[in-house]
């Protein structure tokens, strides 16, 4: 009868979020009318929930675990609050980019109880505290006019804090992430991330003179030093990508692209040439079953349960992803295609793809360069931190080991996505503005 | 303020054609805008292109590839669906249940394998880890393709729905004729169809029971001496003896030579400190190289030996698929060895040469060495698992005969074939020239001891009889000269296989 449950579910489930992918996609054609649009949220806010809804009773029906009934009541709740601060405070908060925040949010929160019930609540402790933290920064982004002039001190905090990890962090799976600070373990480098973007942002914007791209280089690279010291390959490469498409930007020279791509290729040769341990992640990329006892477990075990999982996947409960190492961070993207299908795992890429159309598309929209770059950089980050962990899940890439933003469990993560998620959100808010201004000097 | 809050949505994604015509200028003052961000728009269209890639990857793979990670063994998931479901049996491709799976009446489950031991080695078993065909084929048996409302009828009464049945290539008759003709000895043999690579018959002696093996396990596995859960036919390495020979004519011929050239055999050949012999020290006299062949003289076959260029030799060798894992879709197989240098003394070129000194084979090597003489130089990728069926036959998956591609050209496949027939016809395996069917083939007794007289019996060969068509290798450990042991068991198989409907 539980099997029953669950392979029904299984279905259902996958039903609620290929339309609500679908409906994220379908807002975005030209020319909709705004009652329209407002009618498609709805009805995504409505899957959404329904969702949570049916995820959650068949949660219920395998652990037996009250505290899963209670997670199911808190999470609506908590998404309803979200739901109700950023469209009836924020004028000209991008709806879309909400609702898919809290999807991600309830498909992490649903696949983490799923995994472990006391992480799952962890989680949620820190979601909270990370809407009541962000709920002001969309003001901030629209009403300060300060931040662009403070590049000198982002660059000092990122700095700092990176190099404070590379001398004093603690090593986990051979990468130096985290800083203790008494019971909480912190990771720097995921605020840093936001931080960087700005500095970057504050010094092009409005650069006269070759040295001070020079400066803004020297600095990015030494963000990018500290990394591969720290041994963290994924944040390093992101940190590059992102600095080099920022450059492209706001320079407009198409060979920073293609030299860019070169110096990728270069520094990656190198770093194949001189550490092992890239070494070693590239064997298991490419034949992961020849190296399984050691370097190729990880990967072997995440294609196992993907492989088994299928297209429709096994059902919530019915999979074995405790098989797979550090499951509920780096490697949850497995555990969702096993469990919940490899088209539900698509439709997830999908609107992971749709939010980063959102971030590109602001950036387009806004006029101010500042916050023009911002955008770009924050789109850039998302984007390639997707991609590179979904990637190395799947095996398109060697495995890095990042986190899937608002998915993966870990409070850093989800804390600095939620900054960014905010930060968007104040940058439509200031779109919002601009187009009123220019509305005014028409009349 | 109102209507601009609609706004927010809208995607600013422009096409090419925007900024195709930068210079035209623009009637609206809102079009400028859009053209500071040729830059983003680069950006962002890379990026969904590589996430687009990348989804494109993620279907390849639960569609087509997933399969070999699925049926992996350190795949602990598929222990999981023997839960809901009963082990599908395994057919011959002549319909015999090899294995299959017997439920009391309480449910309990027990693996029974009719054929005892016949089948012990390329059947396997499912308890103690898994082996053979049970371990290949895990994954299709233990997957039911059963009507789905009767699985989800069994869902509901929490009953066990019925995996799949696994259909091999192997003939059972051929394999139980060859299996009683092969009682008293010990060795291995392996039998393919040249045409498609199909299996047809693999034996491996010692052998065991594989509806006892529970309780006689731990007894096998820790006796080293013999060996029994070898699969000899895939794993067991022998030295080849004469059987060698045809590879040598291969690398005589390749330089030029002709199966008409002449050699003197006076019974022994000295070279350096050594000296080889002819069996028994029999003087073959004046030969020609096909003669020679057909005689198994090894003196000739030192002559021709020590005329070689050795790289070229060790290279036609390597052709050959010598020193690598050999193409098949069994899980494991051992690759044979040749070693052969210019630096290396006459004495162990003379012994290379008639297949003793360090070369090393599996009898499915020679036997995929004849099956791509016999296909006029094309291999074919042996395979055991022909289709898996769900209980109502119909069929769920098929498995399409591979073509590896030519070891040997045709022309050369032609020359081997006559040097072949000769054996036959008026050479060492003369008992199997008959009316029925043509027998194409090579003897070996190929010593494996210091003492001359403990040899093992080979016979590599394969016949045709009009589209019929079988290649094998036989190999029977300690048995004494390849005419008299092995050649009257290829016989045995060939009667067989040929007279079979």
């Amino acid at each position: 009868m539980l099997h029953l449950i669950t392979t029904i579910s299984k279905y259902t489930i996958l039903i609620l979020f290929a339309l609500y992918t679908y409906e994220s996609f379908a807002v975005l054609r030209p020319g909709m009318k705004p009652k329209r649009k407002e009618w498609i949220y709805k009805k995504q806010k409505a899957l959404t929930y329904l969702l949570l809804l049916n995820a959650n009773a068949v949660l219920l029906c395998v652990t037996m675990d009250v505290r899963v009934l209670f997670m199911a009541v808190a999470e609506i709740v908590f998404l309803s609050i979200a739901t109700m601060v950023y469209s009836k405070i924020y004028d000209g908060a991008s709806i879309l980019v909400l609702n898919n925040m809290n999807i991600l949010l309830g498909i992490g929160f649903v696949i983490l109880t799923r995994l472990d019930v006391d992480r799952a609540i962890k989680q949620f402790v820190i979601a909270i505290i990370a809407l009541i933290v962000t709920v002001l920064i969309p003001v901030f982004i629209s009403k300060l006019k300060f931040l662009n002039k403070l590049s000198f001190l982002y660059a000092l905090i990122g700095i700092l804090l990176l190099g404070i990890v590379a001398l004093a962090g603690k090593s986990e799976y051979g990468a130096k992430l985290n800083l203790s600070l008494g019971p909480v373990s912190v990771q720097p480098s995921e605020f840093v991330k936001i931080i960087f973007v700005f500095f970057v942002a504050a010094i092009l914007y409005d650069y006269e003179e070759l040295y001070e791209v020079l400066y803004a280089t020297v600095v990015a690279l030494l963000h990018v030093g500290l990394l591969v010291a720290s041994r963290d390959l994924g944040g390093a490469t992101i940190f590059l990508i992102t600095y080099l498409c920022m450059l492209y930007v706001a320079t407009k020279k198409v060979w920073i692209i293609l030299g860019g791509a070169g110096l990728c290729a270069v520094g990656g040769y190198f770093a194949y040439k001189l550490f092992s341990h890239v070494q070693t992640r590239v064997i298991a990329w490419l034949d992961p079953i020849s190296v399984i006892d050691k370097e190729g477990y990880q990967v072997s075990q995440s294609l196992f349960a993907i492989g088994t999982g299928g297209w429709f996947g096994s059902g919530l409960g019915e999979g074995m992803p405790g098989k797979i190492p550090v499951v509920s961070k780096d490697f949850v993207f497995a555990a969702i295609s096993e469990e919940f299908g490899g088209a539900f795992a698509l439709c997830l890429i999908f609107v992971c793809i749709n939010c980063m159309l959102m971030f590109f598309n602001i950036s387009m929209s806004i006029h101010d360069t500042f916050f023009k770059l911002i955008a770009l950089g924050l789109a850039v980050e998302y984007a390639s931190q997707v991609f590179i962990t979904i990637g190395g899940v799947i095996k398109f890439i060697p495995s890095t080991g990042v986190t899937l933003p608002l998915v993966s469990y870990g409070g850093s993560s989800l804390l600095s996505t939620m900054i960014v998620f905010a930060v968007i959100q104040g940058l439509y808010m200031k779109r919002n503005e601009e187009e009123s201004e220019i509305e005014d000097e028409k009349e | 303020m109102k209507k601009n809050k609609n706004k927010s949505d809208e995607l600013d994604l422009i096409d090419i054609s925007e900024f195709m015509d930068e210079d035209v200028p623009t009637p609206k003052p809102k079009k400028k805008k859009k053209k500071r961000n040729i830059e983003v728009n680069v950006i962002t269209y890379g990026f969904l292109a590589l996430f687009i890639s990348l989804s494109v990857y993620f279907g390849y793979f639960l569609t087509f590839s997933s399969e070999e990670f699925i049926n992996n063994p350190y795949n602990a998931r598929i222990n999981q669906m023997s839960k809901s479901t009963i082990r599908g049996n395994i057919l011959s491709a002549d319909g015999e249940i090899l294995a299959g799976t017997n439920v009391d009446e309480e449910g309990k489950e027990t693996r029974v394998y009719p054929y005892g031991n016949t089948f012990s080695h390329i059947i396997g078993y499912d308890t103690n880890g898994l082996m053979g065909v049970e371990l290949d084929a895990n994954f299709y048996l233990l997957r039911s393709h059963d009507f789905i409302l009767n699985r989800v009828l069994n869902d509901f009464q929490n009953k066990k729905s019925q995996g799949d049945t696994v259909i091999t290539t192997l003939d059972a008759s051929l394999q139980e004729a060859t299996y009683t003709a092969m009682s008293g000895y010990e060795g291995a043999v392996f039998a393919i169809e040249p045409s498609t690579g199909k299996i047809l018959c693999c034996i491996s002696k010692p052998d065991f029971n594989p509806n006892v093996i529970a309780y006689n396990y731990d007894s096998f596995a820790t006796d080293s001496e013999s060996s029994v859960f070898l699969n000899r036919a895939t794993n067991g390495l022998y030295p080849p003896g004469s059987t060698f020979k045809i590879i040598t004519s291969l690398e005589y011929l390749n330089e030029g030579g002709s199966v008409e050239d002449e050699f003197d055999c006076k019974g022994k050949l000295a070279d350096e400190d050594y000296t080889m012999h002819c069996v028994n020290n029999k003087s073959h006299g004046h030969q020609t190289l096909r003669e020679a062949f057909g005689n198994s003289c090894n003196v000739a076959y030192a002559q021709v030996g020590l005329s070689l260029d050795r790289a070229s030799f060790a290279e036609t060798a390597n052709q050959l698929l010598f020193n690598e894992t050999l193409p098949s879709k069994l899980s494991n197989s051992k690759a044979s060895s040749f070693t052969l240098s210019p630096e290396d003394k006459n004495p162990r070129v003379m012994q290379t040469a008639i297949g003793q000194g360090k070369t090393l084979v599996t009898p499915m090597h020679m036997a995929l060495i004849a099956s791509a003489i016999c296909n006029d130089g094309d291999l074919k990728v042996p395979y055991v698992v022909e289709k898996v069926e769900n209980l109502n036959k119909v069929e769920v998956k098929s498995f399409e005969s591979e073509d590896y591609g030519q070891i040997l050209t045709e022309a050369q496949a032609n020359e081997l074939e006559e040097l072949m027939r000769y054996v036959v016809t008026d050479g060492t395996a003369s008992a199997l020239n008959t009316d029925d069917y043509t027998v194409y083939g090579k003897t070996g007794s190929a010593e494996y001891t210091s003492n001359k007289d403990d040899t093992h019996s080979w016979f590599v060969g394969y016949a045709k009889d009009g589209d019929k068509e079988i290649a094998l290798a036989i190999v029977l450990e300690g048995a004494g000269s390849g005419s008299k042991h092995a050649v009257p068991l290829a016989k045995v198989m060939f009667d067989e296989y040929f007279n079979e409907q």
